[in-house]
């Protein structure tokens, strides 16, 4: 689903912004992308929309190569993706009707399937009652939900999230980031940057982490060895119920074949 | 559909800009409006010169009506002639005596004897005045030559600066029009600059970005061409009285209907180039 093979960014100061990653996302994956600021975490979202070009090595993402992608085919690949962008850039002259139906807009799509799409995705992140609000009249917490709808309205394969939770209280936070589990759950591909190390360790999915423009640790292994495990302790457990269950059946059966053998 | 849905939002966000716009289209519409009615009204007066007699030939009294024939003849077969027509003696004492019937001296003094017979010529260019009157004069029974050459050449001098003066002002105007529309919408674009990137970023193409700001050059051509027709055509149709009483016998009023709907085609087909080069123009300079 996305593929960074060697990856560089040099900017033209002549400093790096990303070195030599290799980064490879499967499809349905949930992928948190952690590490301080100016780590290159903003770089990687950039170069995945193709706002900028790698220096070096190959990007894919959706089976899309960037790397090579001309510039005419730039709007139809990022159809393909939302994106939740760190300072969200909401149109604040339209409402949040009329920003979320942007996407869709774009895209040429009839107004009467626009407005079905724009009241799923208004649905999905719980702002029907805000539809015909102005972004400044909504919270922070709002606002990235309509950023998430307009990334969503378009059924994309993949959502990437910078800093989606930036900014916003705890409780806030949790709320954004489930709204991104279940569109997870639902077969989108997720990968969310974020500072929050206290959602990243309790939801316990796989974590890719940058310093400095360099992949310092990615738990891709891990977490498969706790799927691994975690399948093997459901085998086990659901063997030990069968045999339990199997058990329980022949002492229940007992008695009866007791009272036939003593007729015969 | 969206594109025009768009323009129109820019146009009312910002009106004071669109006045400005719409106020130099409106003023060159104005100029064209004006320089065609003026230019199309002095070849039209040309015109009505040149079917008019344009060279007389008087004869002399010894002249026979063979030899008179025969150099009619002469003329008409050069082929540079519209018109030629015989005047004998008798039918100039009946033209004047309707020019002075309101003068019973004047009509005694004058019979059909003293009055000569003449020629009268139009050609179809003025050039070829000349060239009648050179070979009328060579004529031995021509007495004299009396052509219309002057007046006419001072209005076709006139018509070709009306004409001049009217395509430079059109084209300076036409230019300043440009550039404050590139201007104007230049402006638009830096305003929106932010919503630009925005849709760019979630997958605008450039022509969905672009299309709102050329609809908008082509809104602001074709509003100030419709203003500028309408007030020149307005102007027009109310000094027409007073222009025909001036202008008398000249066939120019009244001007017909369908010239001004002519006229207001060619000038929105005008506005929408001008609007959309100067658009287009400013889009190339301020969309990178």
């Amino acid at each position: 689903m996305i593929k960074l093979d060697s990856v560089s960014k040099k900017f033209p100061n002549g400093t790096y912004g990303l070195k030599n990653i290799d980064l490879g996302v499967e499809k349905g994956e949930f992928v948190f992308l952690v590490g301080p600021t100016g780590s290159g975490k903003t770089t990687v979202f950039k170069l995945l929309i193709r706002e900028t070009l790698a220096s070096e090595g190959t990007v894919v993402v959706n089976n899309w190569n960037l790397t090579k992608l001309p510039r005419d085919k730039i709007p139809h690949f990022r159809k393909s993706v939302g994106m939740i962008f760190q300072d969200l850039k909401l149109l604040f002259d339209r409402t949040v009707l009329e920003n979320i139906a942007l996407p869709l807009e774009i895209s040429g799509i009839n107004q009467k399937e626009a407005r079905r799409k724009v009241e799923d995705a208004l649905e999905k992140v719980n702002l029907l009652t805000h539809r015909e609000k102005f972004p400044i009249q909504l919270s922070g917490g709002e606002l990235q939900r309509v950023a998430i709808a307009r990334a969503l309205v378009l059924s994309p394969d993949i959502i990437l999230a910078d800093e989606a939770t930036g900014n916003l209280d705890v409780a806030t936070s949790w709320e954004i980031t489930n709204l991104l589990l279940d569109i997870n759950k639902q077969g989108t591909t997720v990968l969310m940057a974020t500072h929050n190390m206290d959602i990243v360790k309790n939801i316990g999915k796989r974590v890719v982490e940058l310093d400095k423009g360099s992949l310092t640790n990615d738990t891709k292994e891990k977490i498969k060895k706790q799927d691994l495990q975690s399948e093997e302790e459901k085998k086990t457990v659901d063997s030990r119920d069968s045999l339990k269950n199997k058990t329980e059946l022949e002492k229940a059966e007992e008695p009866s074949k007791k009272k036939e053998e003593k007729k015969k | 559909m969206i594109a025009t849905k768009t323009m129109w939002k820019n146009v009312r966000r910002s009106p004071y800009q669109a006045a400005a716009a719409i106020l130099i289209m409106t003023l060159t519409f104005l100029a064209v409006s004006f320089f065609t009615f003026l230019v199309l009204g002095s070849s039209k007066i040309i015109n009505y010169f040149e079917s008019k007699p344009q060279v007389t030939a008087f004869f002399r009294n010894e002249a026979k009506q063979a030899e008179m024939d025969a150099l009619k003849k002469e003329i008409e077969s050069t082929g540079k002639v519209s018109s030629v027509k015989f005047l004998s003696k008798d039918q100039a004492l009946e033209i004047y005596k309707d020019q002075n019937k309101d003068d019973p001296l004047l009509l005694d003094l004058v019979t059909a004897d003293i009055l000569p017979a003449s020629l009268e010529i139009s050609t179809y260019k003025i050039d070829d005045l000349s060239f009648s009157s050179d070979l009328l004069k060579k004529s031995p029974i021509v007495q004299e030559v009396i052509f219309q050459k002057d007046v006419v050449a001072t209005l076709s001098s006139w018509t070709n600066a009306i004409r001049q003066v009217g395509i430079s002002l059109i084209v300076i105007l036409s230019l300043a029009s440009i550039f404050i529309m590139m201007t104007i919408i230049g402006m638009k674009i830096s305003q929106k600059k932010e919503d630009i990137e925005i849709m760019t970023l979630i997958g605008a193409s450039r022509w969905h970005i672009r299309w709102p700001f050329i609809f908008e050059g082509i809104f602001y051509g074709v509003f100030g061409a419709i203003i500028g027709w309408t007030i020149a055509t307005v102007g027009l149709i109310y000094a027409s009285p007073f222009l025909s009483t001036f202008l008398k016998g000249v066939p120019l009023f009244p001007v017909p209907l369908i010239f001004y709907g002519e006229l207001l085609a060619l000038e929105i087909i005008f506005a929408i180039t001008l609007g959309a080069v100067a658009s287009y123009l400013a889009v190339l300079r301020y969309l990178k």
